[in-house]
């Protein structure tokens, strides 16, 4: 809070919100990347080196060098984008399906109590049953085409953005609803000058869990049988036993998985930069 | 009636718990003119902060009259400024956003006010900051502005500078002063502090504890700026002390 400045004489005219050199801040980040690469650098120089000494196979373990040229090879066959852009289709799909649908409800339950009574149960209750479980359901229901896909993406989605949301709702504090009535806020006014403001937090929290949960249904989706997409091209490379396709495959879920989950933070540093956290 | 800003009359209030029943107020009267300060100051649990809650509509369950500008509390609104003890800003608005609060800034006219009432509570150049990036006193400042904007016909303020230091606290009743001769606002004010309801009121009203009741009316006739170490100053710090100890003889005698 405020107990650093309290003591301070009355106010200087310099605003506050400039004291850290924005240089020194841009270095330490910086430097925050460079000590995270360290590691996986170290992991690839090693395993580079027992698979070329042989002393792991070269069929189960190919070196990096040669998945980064089976990488390339698929990268200029236009293979890799082909099936990547398809994979990325379908999880954004479902994931706007899902996610949209998670907040719209989260927001719902969390502002009306009748609606908690109603819905609550019967979602918490559909929450605990794992994905894989209902894959042979969709299946039956709407076959292997893309609907089944989608819709299983979008089931994973809307989970943990509906808890995160409605959990945000609820935790806004019941003071600053004191200070609502007082300024007589209307119902439109609470909602998005206290309530979404005050659960955004939450919902960006949910949002990022909801990426990753469909970036996750993408592969079970798409190992469960699909032509396209990255989930079959690594089915197929094991057919093969490519093994490096499979290792690009895995690498690729892995970059694309990391990428997002970079924008939505980068999105929660823009949009709480008034939070007053320990930042480590 | 018409003539005051607040009436109160014969107002009781009771708190039903599970196993207790708590009278928080007895038989409060009292009249606010306009223009005028009025500081509360009484034993901890003498019903200060009820009663000011109740005036602000933010409790609208008990028995007797409440008027502002003539016509009943029926429920919180802007004619009726609350200041509460905390600052009580949005942490995701800056300065000038919490102050708009549900105003559009865009609006040339509340832009105007806006810039205006910054400016009387001395915050200029700190419209961009967050409320994380503020003073507890200039956070208090912020949330005296942003009552003040929507012209209330009575600002209510329960131990507003309470949590602050005493450097600080001194300062902001200096510019609550200032505030007041300017924007001539009616000003009801919740107190611990004898030195800061003197400094302050045009009457102070001594409050006593279980039940709540009004022990004494004091009315202040000293001249602003009033010198804290002044004879006249002390002398009134006699009185208030006499009223109020005589209060606390007869609650404690009250409990036994
Ligand atoms: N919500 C409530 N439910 C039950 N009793 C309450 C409630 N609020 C206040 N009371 C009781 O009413 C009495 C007056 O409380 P109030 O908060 O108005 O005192 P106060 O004068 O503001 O005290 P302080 O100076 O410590 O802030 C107290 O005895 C308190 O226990
Ligand atoms: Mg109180």
């Amino acid at each position: 809070m405020s107990i650093m400045e309290k003591s301070r004489p009355f106010p200087a005219t310099l605003p506050t919100h400039k004291l850290k050199s924005p240089i020194i801040k841009k270095e330490s980040k910086w430097r925050n990347t460079l000590i995270g690469i360290v590691l996986p650098l170290v992991i690839l120089l090693i395993w580079q080196t027992l698979s070329g000494l042989k002393i792991i196979s070269p069929i189960l373990f190919p070196s990096p060098v040669s998945i980064a040229k089976e990488f390339y090879d698929m990268f200029l066959t236009g293979e890799l984008l082909t099936h990547l852009n398809i994979s990325v289709q379908r999880a954004a799909l479902g994931f706007l399906l899902g996610g949209s649908l998670g907040l719209l409800i989260g927001l719902i339950v969390g502002l009306k109590k009748r609606a908690e009574h109603i819905m609550d149960p019967s979602l918490q209750m559909l929450r605990t049953v794992p994905h894989l479980a209902i894959t042979p359901l969709f299946i039956l229901w709407f076959g292997f085409g893309e609907v089944s896909k989608v819709l299983l993406i979008a089931l994973g989605a809307f989970f943990p953005l509906y808890v995160n949301t409605f959990l945000g709702v609820r935790s806004v504090d019941g003071k600053l609803f004191d200070v609502a009535k007082v300024l007589e806020f209307n119902r439109f006014h609470q909602i998005t000058k206290l309530i979404i403001p005050s659960a955004l937090p939450n919902i960006l929290l949910g949002l990022r869990l909801s990426l990753g949960v469909a970036w996750l249904g993408l592969v079970v989706a798409e190992l469960m049988g699909s032509s396209e997409g990255i989930g079959y091209m690594i089915q197929d490379a094991r057919q093969f036993s490519r093994t490096s396709a499979v290792f690009v495959g895995i690498i690729i879920f892995a970059v694309v998985g990391k990428l997002v989950d970079s924008v939505v933070r980068l999105l929660e540093e823009r949009l709480l930069r008034w939070r007053d956290s320990y930042q480590g | 009636m018409g003539e005051f800003v607040l009436t109160i009359h014969q107002l009781n209030k009771t708190f039903f718990t599970d196993e207790n029943r708590t009278q928080a107020l007895s038989g409060i009267n009292l009249q606010v003119k306009d223009n005028e300060i009025i500081t509360i100051i009484g034993p901890s649990g003498c019903g200060k902060s009820t009663l000011l809650k109740i005036v602000a509509g933010l409790d609208l369950d008990y028995d007797g009259i409440v008027l502002v500008g003539g016509s009943q509390v029926e429920s919180p609104g802007r004619d009726k400024g609350f200041i509460f003890q905390e600052h009580r800003l949005f942490p995701w608005l800056t300065v000038e956003k919490n102050i708009a609060a549900d105003l559009d800034l865009k609006d040339p006219e509340v832009r105007a006010k806006v810039d205006r009432v910054i400016e009387l509570v001395k915050l200029k150049g700190f419209e961009k900051s967050y409320p994380k990036q503020l003073s507890g006193g200039m956070s208090q400042r912020v949330a005296i502005a942003r009552a003040l904007i929507r012209n209330p016909k009575i600002l209510l303020l329960d131990e507003p500078f309470g949590a602050l230091d005493a450097f600080t606290r001194s300062h902001l009743q200096e510019s609550l002063l200032d505030i007041w001769k300017e924007n001539q606002t009616t000003m009801l004010l919740v107190t611990h502090d004898i030195d800061e309801a003197i400094f302050l009121a045009n009457r102070i009203v001594v409050m006593d504890a279980r039940p709540g009741k009004i022990k004494g009316i004091i009315p202040v006739e000293l001249h602003h700026p009033r010198n804290r170490a002044g004879v006249a100053f002390m002398e009134m710090r006699k009185e208030v002390l006499k009223v109020l100890e005589y209060a606390e003889e007869t609650s404690n005698s009250w409990e036994i």
